[in-house]
C-alpha cells in the first residue's frame, strides 16, 4: 500500500493504480473524456490532468496514468488546472458544437465562452472506439489515420474492414455523437440547458417518457 | 579483413597503418557530405582523379574524400595537408591547377583563396581562417581527417582506442561513473544528465537491455548530427558500444531519417566494416562482450525525434509519444530498458574515456559541460556548423565567427533550439549559451539549431512560420497540442493578413500556457516557445499589426504598400515592364505610380529598378 495525500486528504492506494482510479475511489471527481474503466488509459484528452508534488518539484500529469507513489500530494482543482480544462474544452467545443458529452461539462465546469471560429466536426478524436474495437471487441478494425491536423479514425486505406463484425460497440462508446446537443441554437453557443435539474418536460406534459437524460432541449423549441 | 583479436593488436593494426602513411606527402583532402554535393562536390573528385592521372602524380599524392568540414558557405572545400593550405568553392575546372600549381610547383592558386569579408584579405591557411579559429572543434574537428567509408581513417585519428581502454581497464559501473563525473548532458536538447541515466538504466531489473542512437534530427536548418553520422560515423558506433557495456546492453539501434540518404549509406558502410573488424558482434576486441548495432531507418516525422515516439517507431508502431511517467530507462524498447541518446551525446564518449573527466569537466559552464554545436544559418555571413565550449556569448558566435550579417544589415533576433525554442533579441546577445540561461530567457538548448534574422524579418511572420510547421508535425494525439497549435496559428494567420483584433493577443498568450502545460510530450511543452517569446521580446510588432495594421518590417502583404518615390524614380520603365499584375503606369523619363489596387506585393518591381526608387510603406 502507498500513502498519498489527495487534495488535503491523506489516502491509502494499492501499488501501481494510478491517481484517477484512487481518486474516484474516494469520491474526488476529475473530469475525463478518453478514459474509460474497462479500456487501457491513452492520456491525450488532457482534462484529467492533475498537480503532482513529489517534495521536490510540483508537476502537472494525466491522473488516468500516473501510477501513485508514496508520499505524493495531489491537487485535483487548483485554479491553474481549472483554466486549462477549460481552455480545453473551449477548444474542443470550437471543433465538435454539438456534442452533448462537451456541452455537458462546460456547462459543469462554467465555461462562458468560445473564442475560436467553429468548426463542425462529430469526432474529438479521443481514440475510445479504437480501443474498444481492438481491446474488447478483440477486432481492430478501425485505428488512427494520418497525423496532426489530417488524423482520423478509419478502417485501413478506408476501404470497407472484412474483420469489422458491424457490433456497434464503437458507437455505443462515443462520447462525442451517440449523443447531439439539441440546445445550441447558433455557432459558438454555449447550451447549458442541462443545468436545469427538474425535468420542466414533465409538469407541461405530464408523464412523458424522456428517451434521454433531460436535456431540456424540448422546453426550448416549445418557447419558439 | 582479419578481425582484432585483442588490443594489442588493435594498436599494431593501427601502428602498422601510420608507418605505411608517409609523413610530408602532400592528401588532397574534398568536403564531400551533403553540402558539399550540392555543391558539385562529386564532380570535383572525379576531376581531382582524372588530374591526378593525366599529370602522373599517382604515387606523390593522397586523396582523401570527407564529409562535412563545418564551414558550408564555402563548400565545396578543398585542403591540402600537412600544411592545411585551403581552398573554398572549387570547380571541377580547378582541378588541373591545383595539380599543376599546388602539388607540382609548390605554389598557391590565388582565386581559390578565401577572402575574409570584415578585412578583405585573402587567407592561405586552415588555421588562419577566423571561421575555425575562433572555435574549439572536439567533435567535428575530425571530420576533415577521416574519410567515413574507411574505418582505418579513423583508427589512424586515435579510433576505438577508449574502446580498448574502457574494456579493459575499467568496470562498467566505472564507465558510468566517469561520465556522470565529466558532467555530460544529453546533446538532444532536454540536457539530462547522461551518466545518472547509465546508471539508472544499469540498476533497471532486466536481463535484456538495448541502447539507442537518435538521429531523427528534424529541425528545419539544423544538421549537425547528420554532419556527424555522415562525416564520422565510427565515432557515433564507440560511443554506444562503450555506452552499451557500461549499461548491460547487447544490442543497439541507430535511427536515422530517411531524408538522411548519405548519414544512411556512410553508417551502414561503418557498421558493416565494424562487424568485419570483429568491433561489433560476438567476443569484442576478445573482452568477452557481445554488441551488435542495427540501423533503424524512420520515415520522416519530426515527432518521431522524442525519445518514446522513436521507440514506438523502431517496434513498428504509430510514430506517436506515450506519457514518460514510467522511464524508458525501466520500460523503453519492447517493454525493456532502453538508454537512448543523441548522436552527439554518444560521440563526446569517446574523448571522455580518452581524456578523462576531469579534462571534460574543465570546458564549459558550471552547469553544462563541454561543447556545444551550434548550426548556423539564415541570415549570417558564415553559414556553418559551429562548436564552441558551453558558455559561449551568442554574439562571439554570431559575430566573431559568424561574420555578422550580410549586407550590413541590422541584428533583429536569433532563433535558438529549433522551430520551438525561441526568438533572442538584440539585448540578450551577450547570453551566455548554455541550458539554463537559454531556458530562462524563453528559449532552449534543443538540437543547437541558431537562425540568424536581420532586420528585414517580421517576427510575427516567424512566429507563424513556425507554428506551422508544427501544426503539420504534432502527431494529433493529444487535444491541447493538435488543437492548440492549430488555433494559435488560425490567430496568428489573422493578425499577419490584418485581421487581428486587440484581444487576439491575450488569447494567443492564454492558450499559449495552456498548451505548454498540459500537452503530453516535448513537442507540445515548447511549441509555444515561438510565440511566448516574440510576445515576450517583440509585442511592439503585434501590437503594430493589430491596432495600426502595419507590418514594421515589411514582411506582411497585406499590410504593406510598394510605392515609387517620385525625386529618385528615372522613369526608365523597367518596373512597369515587368509587373505581372499591370499595376504600374507612367511615361517614360517621367516619374512612375503603383496603383496600390491591382498591386499584389509580390516585390518584382522593387528587384528590377536600378536606382531603389522603389520603397515599402
Amino acid at each position: 500500500m502507498v500513502t498519498l495525500t489527495i487534495d488535503g486528504v491523506k489516502v491509502q492506494a494499492e501499488k501501481g493504480s494510478t491517481i484517477l482510479e484512487v481518486a474516484k475511489f474516494y469520491g474526488i471527481e476529475i473530469p475525463t473524456l478518453c478514459y474509460h474503466d474497462e479500456l487501457t488509459p491513452y492520456g491525450s484528452c488532457r482534462l484529467c490532468t492533475v498537480e503532482v508534488d513529489d517534495g521536490r518539484k510540483t508537476r502537472l500529469v494525466a491522473s488516468c496514468l500516473y501510477p501513485v507513489k508514496e508520499g505524493i500530494m495531489v491537487k485535483t482543482h487548483t485554479e491553474r488546472l481549472i483554466k486549462g480544462r477549460k481552455m480545453i474544452l473551449e477548444l474542443l467545443i470550437a471543433r465538435c458544437p454539438n456534442s452533448k458529452t462537451l456541452q455537458d461539462l462546460a456547462s459543469e465546469i462554467g465555461l462562458e465562452q468560445v473564442r475560436f471560429k467553429m468548426k463542425n466536426e462529430d469526432c474529438i478524436l479521443c481514440g475510445l472506439c479504437v480501443r474498444m474495437c481492438n481491446e474488447q471487441m478483440g477486432s481492430g478494425a478501425i485505428g488512427f489515420v494520418g497525423r496532426g491536423q489530417k488524423r482520423e479514425v478509419a478502417t485501413p486505406f478506408r476501404m470497407a474492414s472484412e474483420i469489422c463484425r458491424n457490433c456497434g460497440a464503437c458507437m455505443y462508446i462515443c462520447p462525442a455523437v451517440n449523443l447531439q446537443c439539441r440546445g445550441v441554437k447558433s455557432p459558438g453557443e454555449l447550451c447549458n440547458s442541462c443545468l436545469i435539474i427538474t425535468p420542466q418536460c414533465l409538469e407541461k406534459y405530464g408523464q412523458v417518457m424522456c428517451t434521454q437524460d433531460s436535456c431540456g432541449a424540448c422546453v426550448e423549441k416549445e418557447k419558439k | 579483413m582479419k578481425k582484432i583479436r585483442n588490443r594489442d593488436h588493435l594498436e599494431e593494426i593501427r601502428r602498422k597503418l601510420l608507418e605505411k602513411r608517409e609523413s610530408g606527402k602532400p592528401c588532397i583532402t574534398i568536403s564531400s557530405g551533403t553540402c558539399g554535393r550540392v555543391s558539385d562536390s562529386q564532380k570535383v573528385v572525379e576531376a581531382i582523379y582524372a588530374a591526378i592521372k593525366k599529370h602522373g602524380v599517382e604515387d606523390k599524392v593522397y586523396v582523401r574524400v570527407t564529409g562535412c568540414h563545418g564551414f558550408c558557405q564555402v563548400a565545396p572545400i578543398l585542403v591540402i595537408y600537412p600544411d592545411g593550405i585551403f581552398y573554398q568553392q572549387v570547380k571541377a575546372k580547378d582541378a588541373d591547377d591545383i595539380i599543376t600549381e599546388t602539388i607540382l610547383a609548390n605554389r598557391v592558386v590565388d582565386r581559390l583563396l578565401y577572402v575574409d569579408p570584415t578585412t578583405g584579405e585573402k587567407i592561405a591557411y586552415e588555421k588562419d581562417v577566423p571561421f575555425f579559429v575562433k572555435q574549439k572543434r572536439l567533435l567535428l574537428g575530425n571530420n576533415r581527417f577521416v574519410d567515413p567509408t574507411k574505418i582505418e581513417d579513423y583508427f589512424a585519428v586515435g579510433g576505438y582506442k577508449a574502446l580498448g581502454k574502457a574494456l579493459f581497464e575499467m568496470k562498467p559501473e566505472e564507465v558510468s561513473e566517469q561520465i556522470k563525473r565529466s558532467g555530460l548532458r544529453g546533446r538532444g536538447g532536454a540536457g539530462f544528465p547522461t551518466g545518472a541515466k547509465w546508471e539508472n538504466c544499469r540498476r533497471a531489473k532486466g536481463d535484456i537491455k538495448y541502447v539507442v542512437c537518435n538521429a531523427d534530427e528534424g529541425d528545419p536548418g539544423a544538421y549537425m548530427d547528420r554532419s556527424l553520422l555522415e562525416g564520422n560515423p565510427h565515432s557515433i558506433i564507440e560511443g554506444m558500444i562503450i555506452g552499451a557495456y557500461a549499461i548491460g546492453a547487447h544490442q543497439g539501434y541507430v535511427y536515422v531519417r530517411y531524408e538522411y540518404p548519405l548519414a544512411i549509406e556512410n553508417s551502414r558502410i561503418a557498421l558493416n566494416q565494424a562487424r568485419e573488424y570483429g568491433l561489433l558482434g560476438k567476443n569484442i576486441l576478445g573482452s568477452g562482450f557481445d554488441f551488435d548495432i542495427k540501423l533503424a531507418i524512420g520515415a520522416g516525422a519530426f515527432v518521431c525525434g522524442e525519445s518514446t515516439a522513436l521507440i514506438a517507431s523502431i517496434e513498428g508502431k504509430m510514430g506517436e509519444p506515450r506519457a514518460k511517467y514510467i522511464h524508458t530507462v525501466e520500460r523503453g524498447l519492447w517493454n525493456r530498458p532502453t538508454n537512448l541518446n543523441n548522436v552527439k551525446t554518444w560521440a563526446n564518449v569517446p574523448l571522455i574515456i580518452n581524456n578523462g573527466a576531469d579534462w571534460y569537466s574543465k570546458i564549459g559552464t558550471a552547469k553544462s559541460k563541454g561543447t556545444g554545436i551550434f548550426s548556423l544559418v539564415g541570415k549570417i555571413n558564415n553559414t556553418g556548423l559551429v562548436e564552441v565550449p558551453m558558455g559561449t556569448p551568442l554574439r562571439q558566435i554570431i559575430y566573431d565567427i559568424g561574420g555578422g550579417i550580410p549586407e550590413g544589415k541590422k541584428f533583429k533576433a536569433v532563433e535558438t533550439g529549433g522551430p520551438s525554442g525561441g526568438c533572442m533579441p538584440e539585448k540578450l546577445l551577450d547570453l551566455p549559451v548554455d541550458f539554463e540561461r537559454l531556458t530562462e530567457a524563453g528559449s532552449m538548448m534543443g538540437s543547437g539549431g541558431m537562425i540568424v534574422m536581420d532586420e528585414n524579418t517580421c517576427m510575427v511572420d516567424v512566429a507563424r512560420y513556425f507554428l506551422n510547421f508544427l501544426a503539420d508535425e504534432s502527431c494529433g494525439k493529444c487535444v491541447p497540442c493538435r488543437e492548440g497549435i492549430k488555433r494559435m496559428l488560425e490567430i496568428l494567420v489573422d493578425i499577419t493578413e490584418g485581421r487581428g483584433k486587440e484581444e487576439d493577443l491575450e488569447l494567443l498568450e492564454e492558450l499559449a500556457e495552456m498548451v505548454k502545460d498540459f500537452s503530453l510530450c516535448g513537442l507540445g511543452k515548447t511549441a509555444p516557445n515561438p510565440v511566448l517569446s516574440t510576445l515576450r521580446y517583440f509585442r511592439d510588432e503585434y501590437e503594430a499589426h493589430v491596432r495600426d495594421k502595419k507590418c514594421p518590417a515589411g514582411v506582411c502583404k497585406n499590410l504593406i504598400e510598394y510605392c515609387i518615390l517620385e525625386n529618385v524614380c528615372t522613369g526608365c520603365g523597367a518596373c512597369l515592364k515587368v509587373c505581372p499584375q499591370q499595376a504600374i503606369q507612367g511615361e517614360l523619363k517621367k516619374p512612375h505610380i503603383i496603383s496600390s489596387e491591382n498591386c499584389v506585393r509580390c516585390g518584382i518591381c522593387r528587384d528590377a529598378c536600378p536606382v531603389e526608387a522603389i520603397i515599402v510603406s
